[in-house]
């Protein structure tokens, strides 16, 4: 193409429109960030540029007369099973441009999901299902440090609970909204967020860039994360959630820190993660204060001390290869809720040879953590929730089975609100208005609608939870934590299975 | 009585509304034809959307409990309807000679040059429901009572 670089001729993606149907009301140059679209005064029309475009569909989903169509680029290179499209395309990027490859959103590449291996089992005959329409169906769950017995006392009232129990989390639901800072999602979601999980009896997870004061009211549903930047950490800003979530790694990039372009920095948020306005907000790889168990265990005391012991601590981790030891660890060093987070889970930017490579599937992560917990005896000790990849309610109740007490949801969450994971989030761009601060682009999510949209995605996997609970003859979502029996294997191996604890179907 | 109010905060500027607007007052109540044939004869949107900068706005007759449309109506053409506190127009004695552009303090009357008469705000009387609220993307329309 005539003054562009010969990468740009190899487009992802080809915008077709129906001329027939195109009323060139400029509908599609106005949503789309990317410019596309634009008026073309000498055709008196609205004309595009295929190779601009980044899927997102924002075009297609708002064209008035549904005039455009977005679908991947036909153009193919000569087929080859190791140099595919995709690294051919990496190459002349990088060669254009000298950078390091960044991406956004979960791992994308064609990797075993457990999930869709595993199937879940139902009653017949020899014991009763349940149907949640007209018998009670438990899906309140607590996340805290559990006593490793109860012991009671008479009282005139009747019999009492001896000693005080640790600080628990209630959650109507066993999903909460990820940790997703307020920088690289904007203010209207967070406070959507806030607005849903209030609604609907969760939590959802500030992420790591602090918490906007007018969001303070919603504290009661909020858990505050402390990562290795430290961004927007202060006393006030630790009293304010529910509970306290130490970072130390993150699914879709472990072993290194959040990246924040400075692009996605403006006033509010600079404030709020108490940062220089349009400076990179690069979180250091390791908390420098934490080098060893022990250290991590002055931290998350350092934390209760400053709240008083009323809030949970709870210390996120990525799925790596010795997940269950150091969960283990994390457990001993006085943690409530351990977060084990999987190589899909989202982010809004990361290298993208860090993203598709390290890591591993939370689903074998969160059963090989559940049973070191178990076999060490402090299972009681800690929640466990898992994250990264969750996609729907089944999901969800097969990570419960596998040994999780909750999970957390993001990307999900996202695609509840428009997200299409076209995975720019780095760009600052999101035609979604979803990963951006621009002012014109961020009010395309208005929080009313956001948090109605949210609420729904989690009544409605509440919904779908208590039906397969009841399929399977349970009446509370505690008797599924860590009830491998109800789960069986399909097409996985031996070793598979045993890490997952499952059997194979027909077993 | 209901009312169309525009929530600046979240009008993204798609103009969807005036679309919509286009399409409830056409003839063939068909958006393409709407656009591409009844618009050459003079259908115009009621609504316009305003920008500057970031911020927009989709602004139209916002039937004022005191018009100054009316008051400067030489033709009897815009009344006041003493039971919705609608803002009327009536096309027939329209006698198009601006003096409620003129007097109008919102910019919410258009002109249809075609047939020397104004386009405004109907409230959508056809339709039940405003036609712009019912196609904003993004909810920045509300039709309230807001007393």
């Amino acid at each position: 193409m005539l003054f562009k670089p010969i990468s740009q001729s190899f487009h992802d993606f080809l915008v077709e429109r129906d001329k027939e149907r195109c009323i060139n009301c400029e509908v599609c140059v106005r949503q789309c960030p990317y410019d596309v679209y634009y008026w073309d005064d000498a055709r008196q029309q609205v004309m595009h540029d295929s190779s601009k475009c980044i899927g997102c569909h924002r075009c297609e989903a708002l064209c008035p007369t549904a005039c455009i169509t977005v679908r991947r680029n036909p153009a193919e290179f000569r087929p080859n099973s190791l140099w595919t499209g995709t690294y051919i395309k990496n190459l002349f990027k990088q060669a254009d441009t000298g950078g390091v490859l960044l991406s956004g959103c979960g791992c994308p590449q064609d990797k075993p999901i457990y999930w869709d291996k595993l199937q879940l089992d139902a009653s017949q005959v020899t014991n009763p299902s349940i149907d949640p329409l007209r018998e009670p169906m438990e899906t309140r769950t607590f996340l805290g440090s559990k006593p490793d017995m109860l012991e009671f006392e008479e009282t005139p009232d009747g019999p009492c609970l001896k000693g005080k129990l640790s600080p628990q989390l209630t959650l109507e639901y066993p999903i909460m909204f990820g940790a997703m800072s307020f920088g690289a999602i904007n203010f209207n979601l967070h406070k959507a967020m806030a607005l849903a999980a209030t609604e609907t009896g969760i939590y959802y997870n500030t992420g790591e860039g602090g918490l906007h004061q007018t969001l303070y009211k919603y504290g009661k549903n909020t858990i505050v994360q402390v990562a290795s930047g430290r961004f927007g950490v202060h006393r006030d800003y630790l009293n304010a959630g529910a509970a306290i979530e130490i970072k130390v790694g993150q699914g879709a990039k472990p072993g290194i820190g959040g990246h924040l372009p400075g692009e996605k920095i403006d006033e509010e948020v600079s404030k709020t993660r108490m940062v220089p306005l349009g400076s990179d907000a690069i979180s250091p790889a390791p908390h420098h204060d934490i080098y060893s168990i022990e250290d991590l265990l002055q931290l998350i005391y350092a934390l209760k001390e400053a709240t008083e012991y009323t809030k949970p601590v709870s210390v996120k981790i990525a799925a790596v290869h010795n997940a269950a030891a150091i969960a283990s660890g994390i457990v001993r060093a006085g943690a409530d809720i351990v977060v084990i987070d999987g190589f899909r889970g989202g982010t809004g930017a990361a290298p993208t040879m860090i993203r598709d490579n390290v890591g591993l599937p939370i689903e074998l992560c969160l059963a090989a953590v559940d049973r070191r917990l178990r076999d060490d005896g402090i299972r009681n000790q800690a929640s466990l929730v898992a994250s990264g990849g969750i996609r729907c309610s089944a999901d969800v109740v097969k990570a419960i089975a596998l040994g999780a007490d909750a999970v957390y949801i993001g990307s999900a969450a996202l695609i509840a609100v428009g997200c299409t994971m076209c995975g720019r989030c780095y760009t600052g761009k999101c035609p979604w208005g979803i990963a951006t601060n621009e002012a014109r682009l961020k009010k395309r999510q208005n929080p009313d609608v956001a948090a109605k949209r949210l609420a729904n995605l989690v009544k409605a996997w509440g919904h779908e939870i208590q039906e397969m609970l009841g399929g399977m003859g349970l009446n509370s979502i505690e008797s599924l934590r860590g009830n491998t029996d109800k789960l069986r294997g399909i097409g996985l191996n031996q070793i598979e299975l045993d890490t997952l604890g499952v059997k194979a179907a027909g077993q | 009585m209901k009312r169309i109010y525009p929530q600046k905060d979240y009008c993204i500027g798609c103009r969807i509304c005036e679309l919509a607007c286009i399409t409830a007052h056409s003839k063939s109540k068909d958006l393409i034809i709407a656009m591409r044939e009844e618009r050459k004869q003079g259908l115009a949107s009621c609504k316009e959307v305003y920008e500057r900068g970031a911020a927009c706005v989709a602004l139209s007759c916002r039937h004022c409990e005191n018009p100054m449309c009316v008051a400067a109506c030489i033709s009897g053409a815009l009344i006041k309807d003493p039971t919705t506190g609608n803002t009327l127009y009536d096309a027939d004695k329209c006698v198009g000679c601006w003096s409620c552009l003129m007097a109008c303090p919102f910019g919410a009357i258009h002109r249809n040059m075609q047939a020397s008469k104004i386009v405004k705000c109907d409230m959508c009387q056809e339709r039940g429901a405003p036609a712009c609220v019912d196609a904003c993307p993004n909810k920045a329309l509300l039709f309230e009572d807001r007393g």
